[in-house]
C-alpha cells in the first residue's frame, strides 16, 4: 500500500515536471524547427520537406545583415566599455574609504533602473541630442553603459572584496608599482568576475530595442532587434517563415557565447557567494 | 648594511591606537621578534617598516635613510606573509620570480636565480606547479623563497608559521633561523607564540596595547620579565605570580600571603629601602625554580594539588596556593603520586618581586 503510494507519488511529480519542462521547451523546439519550414505557422511541426530557402530570403535583406553588424558593434563596445569601468570603479570601490560608499552604490544601481527605463526617455533623448550624438552608434553604447553600470559595479565589487589583500600587498613588498598589482595580480584574479559581467552586459544590448530605437534615426545604423521588423508585412502582421528565420541567426551568437565562456570557465558563476 | 631605526612612531586608526609612540633600533642582521597577544600592536609595527601602513607620527629608518614616507617598492624590504599570499594564477617559477620581473630583470636571469633560490630551498623540482598543489611547508618555502630571490636588505615576517600544522612548525623553526644566520639578513619577526620569539630570535620586543613592554635577549626576557604582563606572557607554563604583602620589621622581614610567611630576615635592610611595611605585592618564580619537599623546609609554603601533566622528560604539577594556581616543573619522568596536601619549596635566589601595579623591583 505503502509502495503503490509511493511510485503514484513519484509518477505524479515526473508528470508534472515534463508538463513544466515542455511549457518552456516548446517555444526553443518552434525557434528551432520553423526557419525550415516553408509554410510558416505557429505550432512546432517537423518541416516536411525541409529548405533552407527562407534563410535565402533573410540573407538577401541587405538592411536586416547590416543590422547584425551594428548589434555587434554596440553589443561589443558596450560589453568592453562597462567591463573595463566596473572593474576598475569596482576596485576603487571596494579598497579606498570612501564615506557612505554602500550608500552610493545602492542609490546608482536605484536610479539606473530609471535612466534607461522610459521615464526617462525624454531627458535622455535631448542629451543625447545635444551632445550631437543622436543617430549613432557610440551614443546608444553610451546610454546603455551608463544604465548597465552600477549593477556591473555592484557584481564586480563582490569579486574584488573576495580576494585577500595580502595579495596586493605582497606584489607591493616585491616591488611592484600600483599599476604592476593591478595588472599581474589583481586582474588575473577577478578575471571570472570580468567574464560574468561581459557576458552579462553583452546579451543585454544585444536585446536592447527602445533605446537604439529611439536614438538611431537611419536604417543604416539600426540594430537587428529593431531590424525584425523589416520581416512585417505593410499590414503590420509578420511573415513567420521570414521572422523565425531571422530571430534564428539572432539567438545563435548568444548561445555560441555561453558555450564558449561554458566550455573555458565551466560556468563557475560564483557570483555573490563568498568561498 | 641595515639596521632599522624606529623614532617615536605612533599609527592610529580612528580612535584607535593600534602603536603608540615607539622607538626601536634594530641592529644590523640581527633576527629581531616582536611578540604580543594579538591586537598589541605588533603586526601594525611590521606593516610600518614594510610601508604598507603610514606612520601618524614619527619617523621610520632603514639603512642611513629615512623611508617615513616612501611605498613599499623603494625600501628594498621583502615580507612573508601570514597566508603566504602566493598568487594563485601563476607558478611557483612566477611567483618566486616576480619581485624579479617587476624590477626588469631578464626572463632567463629570472629562472636562473629562481632555480638558484630554489635549490637552497628545496623546491627546485615544484617550480611548474601552481600554489594550490603545493603542501603547507611547500607553500611556505616558496613564499620565503620569493622574499629572499631578490637579496632584500630587510626581511619581515608576519606569523609565517601560524598556518603549519604543529610537527611542520617546528621543523620550519629551525630552517627559519638557520637560513637567517646564513644570509645575514636583518630580519624582523611578529609572532604572539612566545616559545617561537624565544628559540628563534636574538633580541625580543614584548608588545601590549601598542607600546613596547621590554625589549632584550630572550634570556633576558626570561629570567627578568620587567612587568608581570610580561612574566605571564612568557615561558610555558608561565611564571608564577603569587599576591602577597610585605611585613618588615625592625629586626625582621616576611613575604606573608595568606596561607604562607617567608622569612626574608636576611635582606631586612635592602627591602626596607624600597617597601613599605604592610605594601600589597607580588610573588613571582619561573616553575623550575619550585620543588616539592617536606615541611621542615624554611622556603615552603603548603599548597593542594590541582593536577599533574607527565610530558615525558619532565612533569608539571600544578597547584592551589592561596586559590591561586601555580605549576611546578620536576625534571623527573616519574610524576609523583597525587597527594592531597604537599609542601612546595621556592629557590630564594630566583624569586623576583613585582609591585602591585605589576613593574619588577629591582634587586
Amino acid at each position: 500500500m505503502k509502495l503503490v503510494q509511493l511510485v503514484l507519488a513519484r509518477i505524479a511529480f515526473y508528470l508534472f515536471v515534463t508538463l513544466v519542462a515542455a511549457f518552456f521547451a516548446l517555444p526553443m523546439l518552434w525557434l528551432v524547427l520553423t526557419p525550415f519550414n516553408p509554410r510558416g505557422t505557429l505550432a512546432a511541426e517537423i518541416p516536411s520537406p525541409a529548405t533552407v530557402a527562407n534563410f535565402r530570403l533573410v540573407f538577401a535583406n541587405a538592411f536586416a545583415m547590416r543590422a547584425l553588424l551594428n548589434s555587434a558593434i554596440l553589443g561589443i563596445g558596450a560589453m568592453l566599455i562597462t567591463t573595463l569601468v566596473a572593474t576598475l570603479a569596482a576596485y576603487a570601490l571596494s579598497r579606498a574609504d570612501v564615506p557612505g560608499r554602500d550608500l552610493l552604490i545602492y542609490a546608482l544601481i536605484l536610479f539606473s533602473s530609471v535612466v534607461t527605463g522610459t521615464a526617462a526617455m525624454v531627458p535622455i533623448f535631448l542629451l543625447i541630442f545635444y551632445l550631437g550624438l543622436i543617430d549613432t552608434l557610440l551614443g546608444v553604447i553610451l546610454v546603455l553603459t551608463g544604465g548597465l553600470l552600477p549593477t556591473a559595479i555592484f557584481i564586480m565589487r563582490d569579486f574584488v572584496e573576495g580576494i585577500p589583500r595580502s595579495y596586493e600587498e605582497s606584489a607591493l613588498v616585491s616591488g611592484a608599482t600600483p599599476r604592476q598589482m593591478f595588472q599581474d595580480v589583481v586582474a588575473p584574479l577577478v578575471q571570472p568576475g570580468m567574464m560574468v559581467v561581459a557576458i552579462w552586459a553583452f546579451v543585454h544590448v544585444w536585446g536592447a530595442f527602445l533605446i537604439p530605437f529611439i536614438l538611431l534615426r537611419s536604417p543604416t545604423s539600426m540594430p537587428a532587434t529593431v531590424a525584425i521588423y523589416s520581416f512585417y508585412t505593410e499590414a503590420g502582421t509578420p511573415i513567420i517563415t521570414l521572422t523565425s528565420s531571422y530571430a534564428l541567426l539572432f539567438a545563435l551568437p548568444v548561445l555560441v557565447l555561453y558555450l564558449l565562456v561554458n566550455w573555458r570557465y565551466g560556468f563557475r558563476f560564483f557570483g555573490g557567494i563568498k568561498r | 648594511m641595515a639596521r632599522i631605526m624606529l623614532e617615536n612612531v605612533t599609527r592610529r586608526f580612528g580612535p584607535v591606537i593600534a602603536v603608540d609612540n615607539v622607538s626601536l633600533p634594530i641592529i644590523d642582521g640581527e633576527f629581531f621578534a616582536l611578540l604580543g597577544p594579538s591586537g598589541c600592536g605588533k603586526t601594525t609595527t611590521l606593516r610600518l617598516i614594510a610601508g604598507l601602513e603610514v606612520p601618524t607620527a614619527g619617523r621610520v629608518h632603514i639603512g642611513d635613510r629615512d623611508v617615513t614616507g616612501l611605498p613599499p617598492r623603494e625600501r628594498d624590504v621583502a615580507m612573508v606573509f601570514q597566508d603566504y599570499a602566493l598568487y594563485p594564477h601563476m607558478t611557483i617559477l612566477d611567483n618566486v620570480g616576480y619581485p624579479l620581473k617587476v624590477r626588469g630583470v631578464g626572463r632567463r636571469e629570472i629562472r636562473e636565480r629562481v632555480g638558484e633560490v630554489a635549490g637552497f630551498l628545496q623546491i627546485a623540482e615544484l617550480l611548474e606547479r601552481r600554489p594550490a598543489q603545493l603542501s603547507g611547508g611547500q607553500q611556505q618555502r616558496a613564499a620565503v623563497a620569493r622574499a629572499v630571490v631578490h637579496k632584500p636588505q630587510v626581511f619581515l615576517f608576519d606569523e609565517p608559521l601560524s598556518n603549519l600544522d604543529a610537527k611542520l612548525r617546528l621543523e620550519a623553526r629551525g630552517f627559519l633561523k638557520h637560513l637567517q644566520h646564513e644570509l645575514g639578513i636583518t630580519t624582523v619577526y611578529v609572532t604572539h607564540d612566545q616559545a617561537e620569539a624565544l628559540a628563534l630570535a636574538d633580541r625580543i620586543a614584548i608588545m601590549n596595547q601598542g607600546r613596547i613592554i621590554q625589549v632584550g635577549t630572550p634570556l633576558e626576557v626570561y629570567r627578568r620579565p620587567q612587568t608581570t604582563f610580561v612574566a605571564g606572557f612568557i615561558g610555558s607554563p608561565p611564571m608564577n605570580l603569587v599576591p602577597c604583602h610585605m611585613e618588615i620589621g625592625v629586626e625582621a622581614a616576611h613575604l606573608v600571603g595568606t596561607t604562607f610567611r617567608l622569612d626574608l630576615t636576611s635582606l631586612r635592610d635592602r627591602l626596607a629601602l624600597t617597601f613599605r611595611d604592610g605594601e600589597e605585592v607580588i610573588l613571582g618564580i619561573r616553575p623550575e625554580h619550585l620543588t616539592l619537599c617536606g615541611q621542615g623546609d624554611p622556603f615552603a609554603i603548603p599548597a593542594e594539588t590541582y593536577a599533574i601533566q607527565p610530558l615525558g622528560a619532565e612533569c608539571v604539577v600544578i597547584l592551589l596556593v592561596d586559590n591561586t594556581t601555580i605549576s611546578v616543573r620536576l625534571f623527573t619522568g616519574e610524576p609523583p603520586q597525587p597527594a592531597g596536601r604537599v609542601w612546595v619549596a621556592l629557590n630564594p635566589e630566583r624569586i623576583l618581586v613585582y609591585r602591585k601595579s605589576g613593574e619588577l623591583v629591582s634587586g
